[in-house]
């Protein structure tokens, strides 16, 4: 073929790029890297896995991995969503959505639990765990006993509240052929204020330009540097394991605050506390244990801190940490270097 | 009864300018005095001495007088920021691009950090061959660019219950536009192979909260890009960096960011984000899922509660921004008076499909009093509608795709707020 024919050739493929012909790109995906990233379950069932969970189980589950934001019942903490109640409200001025009071399909829980919970450590839980965990939701809503055990035989016997409440977006039967108002002249007679939005006041402040926050505050505070004179802890610093343990200081993150402008928030702010006095927040609510410690003069350093974060509930009974604890010694020791680069 | 105003202030602003100053000391550069506007009739530093060379800022930033044009988070909307959404300033912008760094953000596990090496994008499920594509293979397929908005499907959404936050930024600002280059989503299916069986896509993220929505195969063949640039440079970090969905005209949850998967299935997942949330329930308590267009919609932007008037009488510029996602904006009207009566607006340029339309209505303000309103007409006939209208059909309680007409009170001080008339 001559240059001049190989050259037509190309300009047409170019006009015409998405030709049905396939360019050979990529590679083939191996199974094992399927069945790690095809996680998403179907309503009919398709993706759940075999395994089986009870409510017992799930209610310490739960307590551990899900109630420093659901609360200890499902019924939700602050702002974060209340999974329990609700029932018959849909049709109330402000409805509670829950997953008993609005989620059609039980699949849908099973699947986002397990593909994207718990918030800060997602995809940790085994899959009989989760069955527990959905146990205890349906517990929680009163759908099921005390009794109960979720698995995938039953799985698809369980009926959820609202299973018939939706329906397939109609606009184009009930809006599209109405929305046609084209008036330009005369349209109305009167024009009165019905309602203002000042009366309600809840507008965040307007911050003038001389009061924009610092832009430099992110970025500074994504390097800290470690503080020299930060006492007995600052000695042993090394920096290479605080910069792993920033990494596992993500599971920590949903609930504690550090660095600049750090403030409490389900958990207290963590600056300073290596080396610190345990319960020594004076904004914050500890628990009864982690008070009394205060009282025996306890201290969070390398050792107390280790054996708390391996097993927040066994070093102290009753504490508000709803944190399973760290697996691995070497996460501990890296993220207690980490807490040690914020003193 | 006292009322807290939180808007811009205007009368500050026009004693800072002068206009309504005239025995303070300053000059209106339109009104000089007898001696003349000091700016220009005294040497001024800046026209004498040397500014930054080049290189002072690798990477530049707008400059610090600008530092107020910026995203805002609304704090009692959400518990955390980590799963959360901030707001464009659309009140300081023209034009119709939305710069990248003040384009709103929406996180459901937070905006995570994923190198081009690290990346991996899988199409799985009804297709030939099973395939892993690298960042590297991606730029190896044909591309497109194409200018397209993205609407969280909450925007507008506090709104339906009346009238709340005292800001277009706030009432609009869940939306940017942009021109994303990528590769077609049908492009990337067809390497694959589609099975003839294969009737929905759902796609996934990388981050943590791994956000999967089903998308019916008749879109994904249509224009969905699977895109990593924007406006000219890579994705930002917060919009999906190096890789994310753009699928035109659909509600923003469903551009999926950090896209990792691709999977092609006979019926829709049913994920959390297209059942317990982006639905819409009605006065009787029963809900429309699947409602994933973005309805034609528009809001002035200028005059606003951000943006007073604050140069007086005369000459004035009103402004705002139209959309569908049902194609082309083909018309704008504005009315001063609530309704009464609409003007048609001058078109910056001419719609474009599922892509912010920018108009402007010129008028000589005299001081009155005004109900502002906008009113976008798109290629298929169908004009948006009032809040009555749409609570007629879906009553208080569907939180999503409130597309209503919006009104901003301007007062005579030049201050504008958010009211709802009838």
């Amino acid at each position: 073929m001559s240059k001049f024919l190989n050259t037509v050739i190309a300009a047409m493929l170019l006009a015409t790029p998405v030709a049905a012909e396939k360019l050979g790109l990529g590679r083939a995906a191996l199974p094992e890297e399927i069945s790690a990233w095809d996680l998403d379950i179907s309503p009919d069932g398709t993706g759940l896995p075999v395994g089986s969970g009870s409510v017992l189980d799930g209610e310490e589950i739960f307590s551990a991995n899900c109630a420093m934001c659901h609360g200890e019942f499902a019924e939700g903490v602050d702002n974060w969503p209340k999974l329990a109640g609700g029932m018959d409200t849909l049709d109330h001025d402000d409805p509670l959505k829950t997953v008993g009071s609005y989620w059609p399909h039980l699949s849908t829980a099973f699947d986002y639990i397990r593909r994207s919970m718990p918030f800060g450590n997602a995809q940790s839980l085994t899959d009989d765990e989760v069955f527990a965990i959905v146990a205890y939701i349906l517990y929680s809503n009163d759908l099921v006993d005390e009794d109960f055990e979720l698995s995938n035989e039953n799985f698809l016997e369980v009926e959820m509240p609202n299973a018939d409440g939706f329906f397939v977006d109609n606009r184009d039967e009930t809006e599209y052929g109405a929305f046609n108002d084209t008036c330009m002249t005369d349209c109305k007679d009167t024009v009165e204020i019905t309602m203002r939005a000042a009366v309600l006041d809840v507008t965040p402040e307007e911050v003038g330009a001389d009061q924009a926050p610092a832009q430099e505050t992110a970025a500074a505070s994504e390097a800290p540097a470690p503080v020299e004179q930060a006492g007995p802890a600052a000695a042993s610093f090394d920096a290479a394991m605080a910069e792993d343990g920033e990494k596992v200081f993500k599971k920590c993150k949903a609930c504690h605050q550090l660095g600049d402008g750090a403030v409490n928030k389900t958990g207290p702010v963590l600056n300073g506390i290596v080396g610190s006095a345990i319960g020594a927040n004076a904004d914050f609510k500890y628990s009864k244990t982690l008070s009394s410690m205060n009282a025996d003069g306890m201290v969070w350093d390398d050792a107390t801190l280790a054996e708390f974060l391996a097993a927040p509930k066994k070093f102290a009974k009753g504490t508000k940490m709803s944190f399973a604890g760290l697996k691995q010694d070497d996460d501990i020791k890296n993220v207690i270097e980490y807490l040690k680069s914020h003193q | 009864m006292t009322v807290s105003f939180k808007g811009k202030n205007a009368s500050r602003r026009q004693f800072l300018v002068g206009a309504a100053a005239a025995g303070a000391g300053t000059v209106a550069a339109g009104a000089a005095a007898a001696a003349g506007d000091p700016l220009i009739t005294e040497k001024q530093i800046w026209a004498q001495a040397t500014g930054d060379g080049v290189d002072a800022v690798p990477y530049g930033m707008p400059i610090k007088y600008e530092s107020d044009v910026v995203r805002r988070n609304v704090e009692w909307l959400t518990a955390d920021t980590i799963s959360s959404i901030n707001f464009t300033p659309i009140h300081a912008l023209d034009g119709t691009i939305t710069p990248q760094g003040c384009a709103f953000e929406r996180h459901h596990s937070g905006a995570i950090e994923l190198t081009k090496d690290d990346y991996r994008l899988m199409i799985n499920g009804l297709v030939d061959t099973p395939l892993v594509f690298t960042y590297d293979d991606l730029m190896r397929f044909p591309r497109e660019s194409h200018v397209y908005f993205c609407e969280c499907a909450a925007n507008t959404g506090m709104e339906w219950a009346g009238s709340q936050l005292n800001g277009a930024q706030f009432t609009h600002g869940m939306i940017h536009n942009m021109e994303y280059i990528g590769v077609p989503l049908r492009t990337i299916l067809n390497e694959a192979g589609i099975k003839p069986e294969a009737t929905w896509v759902f796609v996934e993220g990388a981050d943590a909260s791994s956000n999967g929505r089903s998308i019916p195969m008749e879109k994904a063949l249509d224009d969905v890009l699977v895109a990593f640039k924007a406006n000219g440079e890579a994705l930002r970090k917060e919009h999906g960096y190096p890789v994310r969905l753009v699928v035109p005209g659909w509600e923003g949850n469903m551009w999926v960011k950090w896209l990792r998967r691709i999977e092609l299935t006979t019926q829709p997942v049913e994920s959390r984000e297209e059942t317990s949330k982006y639905t819409d329930t009605m006065e009787d308590g029963s809900s429309r899922k699947h409602t994933w267009v973005m309805d034609a919609k528009s809001v002035v932007t200028s005059p606003s509660p951000q943006a007073p008037i604050t140069h007086g009488k005369g000459p004035l510029v009103i402004t705002g921004l139209a959309w569908s996602g049902r194609g082309a904006i083909t018309q704008v009207d504005v009315t001063i008076d609530g309704g009464k009566n609409w003007q048609v607006a001058r078109l910056a340029a001419a719609g474009q499909k599922m892509a912010l339309t920018r108009f402007y209505l010129e008028i000589d303000w005299q001081g009155e009093e005004m109900y502002l309103q906008s009113r976008a007409h798109d290629e298929t006939g169908y004009v948006q509608p009032t809040k009555t209208q749409l609570r007629d059909v879906r009553g208080l309680n569907s939180i999503y795709h409130n597309n209503c007409i919006q009104t901003w009170w301007v007062k005579s001080t030049g201050e504008a707020e958010n009211v709802e008339i009838s």
